[in-house]
């Protein structure tokens, strides 16, 4: 059950993804383990919420109601958000917090990278132009898997509990998909069909120098961010970003 | 020409000169980054291009970073600027194809960036491969090139964190994107 047409679902996907991963992130300020990471993880945040908004306004303007990108970000409920879930999973211990960010940051490099080629001069931009962060954000999370797997007894337990903890909510990452088939069809984006394969390819890469054991492929369950069905993370996570413009409408400073 | 005498005359819609783009590109010069203060937009390269039309003169920028928290503040620089020297009602708007580049980045803008204590990005971002993004940065203060990097990310997003061995000084490199 979707409200809008699929290209603009479509951009609805990407900017929710990043938008909530950017929440979730923004959850580590003040309690991240070192300063560096603290200034990392923000700066990550701070790229996502930019890109975020560059999807947001192109939605906007094709959903041409009134709607801007805060509305979008601030005023929709649960429902309405298409997120990935994997993003809105609670953080956990860094290694946790990490494994997040390496599946999310392989799937939008994959994902960009395919997106720069499109015939919408719009996406094709804003895909260029993100994927140039994303590339330093994959950079970043992979070494840290490498290092937190292929590190201490106790870290290495630590990232296989991790990935025991999110991999379920990657069958998003690599089911392929009649809407977005549909999208490549009448030429706004290219075909996504290597998308799965590709993303699985760079965890494989990342898990081995890590010596994490590639788990079998996830199963998909009735959970699906296609359909606004999120698991129960999502609503407590909108319910304290949304706060100040839920309950101060239109509030400036 | 009085600045007053231009305001008018632009509201009645006249046509630009050279001149106009040419004062309008020196009054850009300076404009400085709000994090970097030592820089300015052309130095930065995020002027993609500077227009008379309609009466008004135009000017296009393209952020640095998607989520660079300076672009809004960075436009509205560039209007004030431009209204204090007797543009009326300059328009700036954002550009994001061709994404922005630190090759843009003017040789001026580089030593700048160093003389202020940040270490200008190393080479071309053509050139900069996915997972081996390993560069030999030079220290801005003793340039020794026996340098280490902390952080990939620094103070802010088009920066990351570096140490100098051999005057053991933290800096700040500007990162090649």
């Amino acid at each position: 059950m979707t409200k809008y047409d699929e290209l603009t679902e479509f951009l609805l996907r990407l900017g929710d993804s990043a938008l909530i991963q950017a929440q979730r992130l923004c959850e580590w300020t003040g309690r991240a383990p070192a300063l560096e990471e603290e200034m990392g993880m923000m700066n990550v945040g701070l790229d996502l919420v930019g890109q975020a908004r560059n999807w947001y306004e192109y939605a906007a303007e094709r959903i041409n109601d009134g709607t801007d990108a805060d509305t979008l970000a601030f005023r929709r409920d649960e429902r309405a958000f298409r997120n990935l879930l994997l993003v809105e999973q609670p953080n956990g211990d860094f290694a946790v917090t990490m494994t997040k960010q390496f599946f999310y940051d392989a799937w939008q490099f994959h994902l960009l990278t395919m997106l720069k080629g499109a015939n919408d001069e719009r996406i094709a931009a804003i895909a260029a132009k993100s994927l140039k962060e994303v590339t330093y954000h994959l950079r970043r999370s992979s070494q840290w898997v490498e290092r937190l797997g292929d590190g201490t007894e106790e870290s290495h337990q630590r990232m296989e509990k991790a990935v025991d903890i999110v991999w379920r909510f990657t069958f998003e990452l690599v089911e392929k998909n009649d809407a977005e088939l549909a999208l490549s069809e009448s030429g706004h984006i290219p075909a996504l069909t290597e998308l799965p394969e590709q993303w699985l390819a760079t965890v494989n890469e990342v898990f081995a120098k890590a010596t994490l054991t590639l788990p079998d492929a996830p199963n998909t369950f009735y959970l699906s961010a296609r359909t606004g069905m999120h698991s129960e993370h999502l609503g407590t996570l909108l319910a304290e970003m949304q706060f100040l413009q839920r309950a101060y409408p239109d509030a400036s400073w | 020409m009085q600045a007053g005498e231009l305001i008018t005359t632009d509201q009645q819609g006249r046509s630009g000169s050279e001149a106009d783009i040419q004062q309008a590109y020196s009054v850009l010069e300076d404009v400085m980054d709000p994090e970097v203060p030592v820089v300015s937009v052309m130095d930065l390269g995020i002027v993609r291009d500077v227009s008379w039309a309609d009466g008004h003169l135009y000017v296009v920028v393209t952020p640095t970073y998607s989520g660079c928290p300076a672009t809004e503040y960075i436009e509205t620089s560039i209007r004030d600027a431009l209204q204090d020297a007797g543009f009326s009602h300059p328009k700036v708007s954002q550009r994001l194809d061709p994404a922005w580049t630190t090759d843009w980045i003017t040789e001026q803008g580089r030593s700048r960036l160093k003389a202020y204590g940040i270490a200008p990005p190393v080479g071309s971002s053509n050139k900069r491969s996915l997972l081996s993004g390993i560069t030999q940065v030079e220290c801005p203060n003793c340039g020794s090139e026996d340098t280490e990097q902390l952080s990939e990310f620094g103070s802010t997003a088009c920066k990351s964190l570096y140490r100098c061995k051999s005057c053991l000084e933290p800096f700040d490199y500007f990162k090649c994107i």
